[in-house]
């Protein structure tokens, strides 16, 4: 049975004094525009279990270095532009890795979707997705699904975690036919190697034809080194120091590479 | 005829009126209504759109070749031997093979006129400035025959107003300049030819032949009687160019030729501080349809017409002093055209012309003027909007005005004047009336009306503030009373301006392209609205600490603790900056009397001037710096809004607009980064944003309704939801502004929104560049 048990820990639903359901939140913005379709609120809650070499928001590991917020405060706080989100593009709750808060996110997608009605996104890298059953992903719209690496070594070398969960997550998403706008962060020395784009190319192919109008698209994001002086702050050592962001040559390659499977890439 | 007229024909010979829906505007001055029954609407995308010709392409080279040199310059040359106008200059052309629309404001182009009416001083000034000789007979003549509208206001002035004006309260006064922001209906010479609007003007001036002759009724005799002598002058100028503005214009290339001639006379009459042309792309587009209908001409013809006119919109220029242009960044003239709408019947007003005038921005490249003002309508068709989004994001050269808040007030045919002042065309006017500084009179407050930068008693009368802590309610009963002296202040110099104007610099041309009978209103206006509403909310939220020097003065601000700042959709700071607008506007109406029984009005508009009002005013509560920049029009403080884009949109929206009915400026600054991953998202993701915060917008939550929130909920439905009423978009890379301080000379055509205009960027100042670099951009982190 043991072996069986997915991998990782979901944090058990909070309750304050007074019964209201909380968690943990790094920021809010109020105009994300590269977070899935159109204008949107980006919720980013606090913790996660990746320690990627690249993350540009360290800041957001720790679980309770986050706000404490209700839920009734959040969507509150998202309900003040639900006439805006409606028409210009809705919610999406990133992080931190969200899922670690499963439950806090899970009832904010679930009055964001039934009583703002709104379009609702989540930014996972799906780790801890096998946790979770099918209905919990009724009220998500869109899965914005980061695969950082397709080989699993490299994967694991980058992120300290395996890459099968994350791989199951994404089959599990294709037979849903929940969307899925598939993010690929571009590192040079870690993540642009011909072959292993092209192992993901292909492997997003392939499902792409037996399940099709599930993937929408590919966003290629070139590595950038904006999250540095965070890495700083908190006294951590930045590995990537060194890394430049990727040439428009290697950044256009390997949008063709997706493109060359029938994939929309951007 | 000097034109290539593309037809051979005597277009004289045709009826002018030929294939129009009749209707009542042929019997009387109706343009509205000629639009109404004969306008196109075009729900297509951009399509259709044609490039420059070669003529254009060819002018636009040897008048760019001339722009350089007088960026060089500053002024590239004065016409200063005599003053300005209608008929004073001889014809003029950049290149008379090339043109299809002629006329300039002088002999050559960007040689500048004097107009001393005015104010003889600005002309001196700006002639010493930049080294030309004035004509000593101008000077003799207005020192020793002929008073100007500059010192005839300073006959007037009170020593309180010349003590308010020079420490900054009030500062911006068109008291020495031209007033602007008065639209001609320049549609009219098109529509009617000027013979028409002459006998209409008579018969206007007629039926008051036997009232009783009180001062008003005199003035307007007088004031009729020269407009219908500016008229005939008007045909004199044309007549130079080879044309005859007796009759309408029967073509298209007639249309916009007569049209402009119109707005040419004004400029050559009046340095006004906004000249703006008024909303007559939808008017054009009827004789462009018919034109093109008739076969006479191309959809590429119809864009150089536009293309030509479009250029000597760009190359209005006036003489002032650099201190003018430190004030309102480079050198602006607010050629501003309004595009778009909706009918009132519901039907859009955007026609393929509505296309072609933003398509100048690609056909010549971006350029601050004409000051492109979108009317946007959450109803326009979806190829306009994504239209527009894509002009935004490729030049930065537009703005955005909501028509679905405007449209119920002033119906479906006003313009803007300057960069957010509505007014219907021919029927209403404004008194331009520059602004108050509300944070500068918060020190008053404070210090009992003492300057707190050169230590005078400028308002006289007032205790000041003796703890050495602010306690809120004690600084709000001082404020309170401080605004009601400002208010009576400031509507004292605007009376004697308006009074003076009108009888020293009256704007003849302008006036007789207006109905006898307009509304006229008392545009009053406000800065330092984010300074003044953050001082307020630290005040309340946080605790403020006083500094005095050694004569006791407040000179600066500890602020211990934290206080919520406006800009981030928080109604703790957001409600005060709301109080600050509908008192202060209360405070106005309350005046007893406004010249010309106008109707006061409210703007919350800087222009870049938040520069030079910061300057003016030392430190403030809200930690502010001594001398740092306001944040312009409506804008959160820089810095200071850190929940993004949209919150700092919805605090703006909560201004109301029947507060401040003169316009309410938000700009924002993005990087095009921030608005997506492609081009197509990009266009898609602005159209949709600019909708949602034009759109109205409230609080929604009903699983969260507490008392409370339906009490505010029901509030909100009485008042009207909350909708964004001005929209200043720049879609920027941080670094080319960077490069462009160091680099000027490859960005000769960088234009950037400020608010309410646009500005070449490389003619700001040092300081006001890095003031729009430090701006918030919002981009992804």
């Amino acid at each position: 049975m043991e072996a069986n048990k997915p991998l990782g820990e979901i944090i058990a639903p909070a309750f304050d004094a007074e019964g209201r359901q909380y968690g943990y939140v790094h920021s809010i913005e109020t105009g994300a525009a590269v977070d899935g379709p159109g204008m949107r609120f980006a919720l980013f809650v606090s913790g996660c279990q990746f320690r990627c070499l690249y993350c540009h928001n360290p800041d957001t590991w720790k679980l309770h270095t986050g706000k404490q917020w209700t839920v009734d405060d959040i969507v509150a706080e998202i309900g003040k532009y639900a006439s805006f989100l409606r028409v210009a593009g809705g919610l999406t709750i990133s992080g931190g890795e969200p899922l670690m808060q499963a439950h806090f996110i899970g009832e904010i997608f679930r009055r964001a979707k039934q009583d703002l009605r709104i379009h609702t996104a989540l930014d996972t890298q799906g780790f801890l997705a096998a946790h979770l059953p099918d209905d919990y992903f009724d009220n998500i719209d869109l899965v914005l699904l980061d695969i950082k690496q397709m080989n699993p070594e490299k994967y694991e070398a980058l992120t300290g975690k395996p890459l099968q969960p994350t791989i199951d997550f994404a089959q599990r998403l294709f037979k849903m036919g929940k969307k899925i706008w598939l993010r690929y962060v571009l590192v040079p020395g870690w993540s642009d190697d011909e072959a292993d784009v092209q192992a993901l190319a292909d492997y997003l192919g392939d499902m792409s034809r037996q399940y099709p109008n599930v993937l929408e698209r590919v966003e290629v994001l070139p590595f950038h080194k904006m999250g540095e002086n965070k890495w700083a702050e908190l006294g951590l050592k930045y590995e990537l120091a060194d890394t430049q962001p990727p040439s428009q040559a290697v950044v256009h390659r390997v949008r063709e590479q997706f493109r060359a499977q029938g994939i929309f890439c951007c | 005829m000097n034109a290539p007229i593309d037809k051979a024909l005597d277009q004289s010979q045709l009826d002018a009126w030929r294939g129009f829906t009749a209707g009542e505007w042929q019997q009387q001055v109706a343009v509205r209504d000629f639009i109404q029954a004969n306008y196109t609407p075009y729900e297509g995308d951009d399509q259709f759109l044609a490039g420059p010709t070669e003529r254009t392409t060819q002018l636009w080279n040897e008048l760019s070749a001339l722009l350089k040199e007088e960026r060089k310059r500053g002024v590239l040359e004065v016409s200063a031997q005599f003053g300005s106008t209608i008929t004073a200059h001889d014809a003029g052309y950049i290149n008379k093979d090339l043109e299809t629309i002629v006329g300039l404001q002088t002999d050559a182009p960007l040689r500048r006129a004097i107009m001393p009416n005015g104010g003889l001083r600005m002309v001196q000034n700006g002639l010493k400035a930049y080294h030309f000789e004035m004509n000593p007979q101008i000077e003799e003549i207005y020192t020793n025959y002929r008073k100007d509208h500059n010192n005839a206001v300073f006959d007037a002035y009170t020593p309180e107003i010349m003590a308010c004006r020079s420490s900054g309260v009030i500062t911006g006064l068109p008291d020495s300049y031209g007033r602007g922001r008065i639209i001609g209906d320049y549609r009219r010479v098109a529509l009617y030819g000027v013979d028409f609007l002459i006998a209409d003007k008579k018969r206007e001036k007629a039926e008051l032949d036997d009232v009783a002759f009180s001062e008003n009724v005199i003035r307007l005799r007088e004031e009729l009687a020269e407009q219908i002598k500016a008229l005939n002058e008007l045909k004199v100028m044309a007549k130079k160019y080879g044309f005859d503005l007796s009759r309408p214009a029967a073509t298209a290339q007639e249309a916009v030729q007569w049209l402009y001639f119109g707005y040419l006379a004004a400029v050559k009459e009046q340095n006004g501080a906004a000249m703006s042309i008024g909303r007559i792309s939808t008017f054009l587009d009827i004789y462009f349809e018919r034109d093109i209908k008739e076969g006479r001409i191309t959809e590429s013809q119809a864009q150089e017409y536009i293309d030509h006119l479009v250029m000597k919109l760009r190359i209005v220029r006036f003489l002032r002093t650099p201190e003018y242009d430190d004030l309102f960044s480079g050198d602006p003239t607010w050629v501003t055209e309004s595009i778009g709408g909706m009918s009132e019947d519901g039907r859009t007003l955007v026609t393929k012309s509505s296309f072609r005038v933003l398509n100048t921005l690609y056909n010549l490249g971006p350029a601050p003027e004409p000051n492109l003002t979108v009317l946007w309508s959450t109803s326009f068709p979806q190829g306009f909007k994504e239209f527009c989004a894509k002009v935004s994001i490729d030049t930065s050269a537009i703005q955005y005005e909501n028509d679905d808040l405007m449209r119920p007030k002033w119906g479906d045919d006003y313009a803007i004047a300057c960069c957010v002042s509505a007014m219907r065309v021919g029927k209403q006017m404004q008194f331009f009336g520059a602004r108050v500084n509300l944070a500068k009179a918060m020190l008053y407050a404070i210090n009992g009306g003492v300057d707190e930068k050169t230590g005078k008693l400028v308002a006289k009368g007032f205790e000041p503030i003796k703890g050495d802590v602010l306690n809120y309610d004690e600084l709000m009963a001082k404020y309170d009373k401080m605004l009601d002296w400002l208010a009576k202040t400031y509507v004292t110099a605007l009376n004697c301006i308006h009074y003076m104007h009108d009888k020293y610099a009256y704007e003849r041309i302008e006036m007789a392209l207006h109905d006898r009978d307009i509304l006229r209103t008392m545009a009053c206006g406000i800065a330092g609205l984010s300074v003044a509403a953050d001082s307020l909310s630290a005040v309340k939220h946080a605790k403020v600490h006083i500094k005095r020097n050694e004569s006791g003065l407040a000179v600066d601000y500890v602020i211990e603790g934290e206080y919520p700042a406006y800009g981030n959709n928080d109604d703790r700071a957001d409600d005060i900056a709301v109080w600050l607008s509908t008192t202060f506007m209360d405070k106005i109406k309350a005046q007893p009397v406004f010249y010309r029984d106008s109707m006061p009005t409210q703007s919350v508009l800087t222009i870049t001037s938040n520069v030079v009002y910061g300057k003016k005013t030392g430190n403030t509560p809200d930690g502010r710096r001594a001398g740092a920049p306001f944040s312009p029009g409506a804008n959160p403080m820089n810095g200071r809004d850190k929940n993004g884009f949209v919150a700092a949109g919805f605090s703006v929206s909560k201004i109301p607009y029947e507060s401040a009915l003169d316009g309410v400026s938000w700009t924002a600054s993005m990087t095009p980064d921030a608005l997506g991953h492609n081009a197509s998202d990009r266009v898609k993701t602005l159209a949709a944003s600019i909708d949602g915060l034009f759109g109205p917008h409230g609080d929604e939550c009903p699983t969260c309704q507490s008392a409370e929130r339906v009490d505010q909920a029901l509030a909100e439905l009485e008042e009207g939801p909350d909708q964004l009423f001005h929209l200043n978009m720049n879609v920027l890379n941080k670094d080319t502004l960077l490069d462009a301080m160091e680099h000027p000379e490859n960005y000769p055509q960088l234009t950037i929104r400020v608010s309410g205009y646009a500005v070449n960027f490389v003619k700001l100042t040092r300081e006001q560049q890095l003031d729009v670099i430090n701006r918030t951009f919002h981009a992804k982190c």
